[in-house]
């Protein structure tokens, strides 16, 4: 059996499920530096299946490709935890302001700059947008076939990939050639946690960044044990074109936010007696809504 | 040239509801801009489609049929369309956001380098002035969605790059017949000059695909329930709620990643978008994602313990309460008044 080398796309994502009370500004708007950081968690899904194909199969590599700023190395670190077994953080200013589009582009000529590569994956979606765009336009931008919210993958050969998928309204097998990108649904199994023997082994995997902004001096332990870099890769890194990224490399703009205000309607206030629910109820009827 | 696209998912012979929704909101759009509406269409036995499409107002189908165009199949549907909207330059690309419409439009807009925009709320045409170019844009299809943590609305424009392209949940637009004699022209594709060998290389081996269970976005009542319905359990006084006058259940995506209840049964943007007779919020606060698939209810009536809920202020009855009290004494009441 040849190796397979999967390069897993996971991206920190601030945590929207949880907008707590702190979240919100004075003015009512989502302060988003509050939120905690995660995970996105369809990328975990995602991950597990790499690590799945790990366990089964031998001569597997899973390497983490997160793009985002420089704390974005925690989810390096907590994929290293959880058994991968490298990663790259692609980080540059010049990425600021990028849409999916944008994005896509970077992230495919990373994933070139590592290759050689058999199998990508993602999930399906992150949940600071819910866009679900960037894997296939990543797989387009590679020339390369998609399979879109896979469940499980169930087979990997030396030449192709056999994936269960979950449809709206049913499941679907399809048999994909290698290289294939693959986008994870979160009805895919969860993600073991981490462990402890690889906590150990990696709790000081850091990226050239954090080791200079360190008080202590990483440099020796480094050069002792190579497996500790997370390399970050730059715009000049991956040969991008900058007018490919960014505000100017978007084809979409945000025109205008608007802030939700309510407006009030005249509602009814009712108590939970018996009778504001007996009137309400015979109003209903009356007006034919129910009944 | 320069004209309103819809590309038509087929399901079994039939185009999928939410295209025709989107063909009804892209008559409109094409009035607005005096273009005509295009309809693509892949697959394979669609004879007569054109019945089906015409009364929306289509002026062109395009139809490309072929043994192996269905079932749907990323590359070869994206093939086409690249070519087909290459020679056709279309202004507007709309698709349903169902999981082959945020499958296949993200691979179009990335070949096309084109602007696309998921899960829009509302599409309407307006104008932009882009200060640091001076430059000004006529026009433009203003793509307008729930964004962050829903506080906010984004109105999201392609000034530049054409065409431009946005996906729509089912149920969101209203789908409506815009003239039954309406007559537009076949557009049949040569296949052959559309794809090549390499766009079938993903088999399907395997297809269960299972009927529509429930059809909330067809119910007139609902009793949606949320969060705050604190369990599996606790749902079942909605169920019998619903039971009683004749409703369906539906739930927030809080509800629904709690696993109170089944995810077919979300309503919002990222679930189903329904305009019910009746809409009877239990223990939901009203996030503005939750407001953009119920708020065109005809009647709200809120149940919660916090009387400043966002959602009350879009009901017309609020009810200050726990759910448990109030529904059980609805159901009661329901019952001795109704004949
Ligand atoms: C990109 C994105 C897409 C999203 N899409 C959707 C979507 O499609 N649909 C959706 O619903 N959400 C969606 N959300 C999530 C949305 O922002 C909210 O988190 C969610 O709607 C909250 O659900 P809830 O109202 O049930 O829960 P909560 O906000 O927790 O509200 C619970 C409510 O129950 C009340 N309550 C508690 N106990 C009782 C009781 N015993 N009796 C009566 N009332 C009680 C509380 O006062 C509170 O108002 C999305 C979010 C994002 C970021």
């Amino acid at each position: 059996m040849k190796n397979i080398r999967i390069i897993v796309l996971a991206k920190q994502v601030p945590d929207t499920r949880n907008v707590g009370k702190d979240a919100m500004k004075a003015d009512g708007t989502v302060n988003r530096a509050a939120l905690p950081a995660i995970f996105n968690p369809e990328d975990l899904n995602a991950l597990e299946q790499a690590l799945r194909i790990k366990d089964k199969y031998k001569n597997v590599t899973v390497t983490l490709l997160t793009m985002g700023p420089g704390r974005a190395a925690e989810i390096i670190r907590e994929g290293l935890y959880r058994g991968a077994d490298n990663g790259f953080l692609l980080t540059d200013r010049k990425f600021a302001g990028s849409d999916t589009l944008a994005t896509s582009y970077a992230i495919s000529l990373a994933i070139k700059k590592i290759a050689p590569f058999d199998i990508v994956i993602s999930g399906r979606q992150a949940i600071d947008g819910d866009t679900a765009q960037v894997g296939p336009q990543a797989a387009e931008k590679l020339g390369i076939a998609q399979v879109t919210y896979a469940e499980e993958i169930l087979e990997v050969t030396d030449k192709d990939v056999t994936i269960k998928r979950r449809l709206e309204r049913g499941i679907e097998t399809v048999k994909a050639p290698r290289p294939v990108l693959i986008t994870v649904h979160s009805s895919a199994p969860k993600c073991r946690t981490r462990n402890a023997k690889f906590i150990m082994k990696y709790k000081h995997a850091l990226t050239v960044t954090e080791m200079q902004d360190a008080t202590t001096d990483y440099e020796k332990l480094h050069q002792n044990r190579p497996y500790l870099d997370i390399e970050e890769l730059s715009v000049d890194d991956i040969k991008a074109d900058v007018n490919w990224l960014g505000l100017s490399g978007s084809p979409t703009k945000v025109k205008s936010i608007e802030n939700v205000v309510l407006q009030a309607k005249d509602a009814k206030i009712l108590t939970d007696s018996n009778n504001d629910i007996e009137e309400m109820i015979k109003e209903l009827i009356e007006n034919h809504t129910i009944g | 040239m320069n004209n309103v696209f819809v590309y038509c998912e087929i399901d079994e012979g039939n185009v999928v509801d939410v295209s025709l929704e989107l063909l009804t909101k892209g008559r409109k759009l094409a009035n607005e801009l005096k273009c005509q509406l295009e309809a693509v269409v892949i697959g394979d036995e669609l004879k007569n489609i054109e019945k089906e499409l015409f009364p929306y107002g289509v002026d062109t189908i395009h139809i490309a049929e072929d043994k192996r165009l269905y079932p749907f199949q990323t590359l070869p549907h994206a093939s086409i369309m690249k070519k087909l909207f290459e020679d056709e330059k279309p202004q507007i690309v709309l698709f349903g956001a169902t999981s082959i419409g945020r499958d296949i439009a993200p691979r179009i807009a990335s070949a096309m380098r084109c602007g696309l925009t998921a899960d829009c709320t509302s599409l309407v045409i307006g104008e932009h002035f882009d200060k640091k170019a001076n430059k000004e844009y006529k026009n433009l299809l203003y793509q307008i969605r729930p964004a962050f943590g829903g506080n906010i609305i984004a109105t999201i424009i392609n000034p530049e790059m054409h065409p431009q392209m946005a996906t729509v949940r089912e149920g969101v637009m209203k789908k409506e017949i815009y003239d039954a004699k309406y007559k537009g022209k076949i557009h049949k594709l040569e296949v052959d000059k559309y794809v090549n060998e390499e766009d079938f290389v993903v088999k399907i081996i395997e297809r269960h695909i299972e009927a529509k269970k429930v059809d909330i976005k067809g119910a007139q009542i609902i009793v949606a329930g949320g969060y705050g319905v604190g369990s599996a359990e606790n749902f079942k006084l909605l169920y019998d709620l619903a039971d009683v006058i004749g409703g369906e259940v539906g739930g927030s995506r809080a509800a629904v990643d709690a696993n109170f209840i089944e995810h077919e049964r979300q309503i919002g943007q990222t679930g189903v978008t329904v305009r019910p007779k009746l809409y009877i919020a239990c223990g939901i606060s009203g996030a503005v994602q939750h407001r953009a698939g119920m708020d065109q209810s005809a009647m709200i009536i809120s149940i919660n313990t916090d009387i400043k809920a966002p959602i009350n202020s879009i009901a017309d009855y609020v009810i200050e309460g726990d759910i448990s009290d109030v529904i059980p004494k609805m159901i009661k009441y329901y019952k001795k008044n109704s004949k």
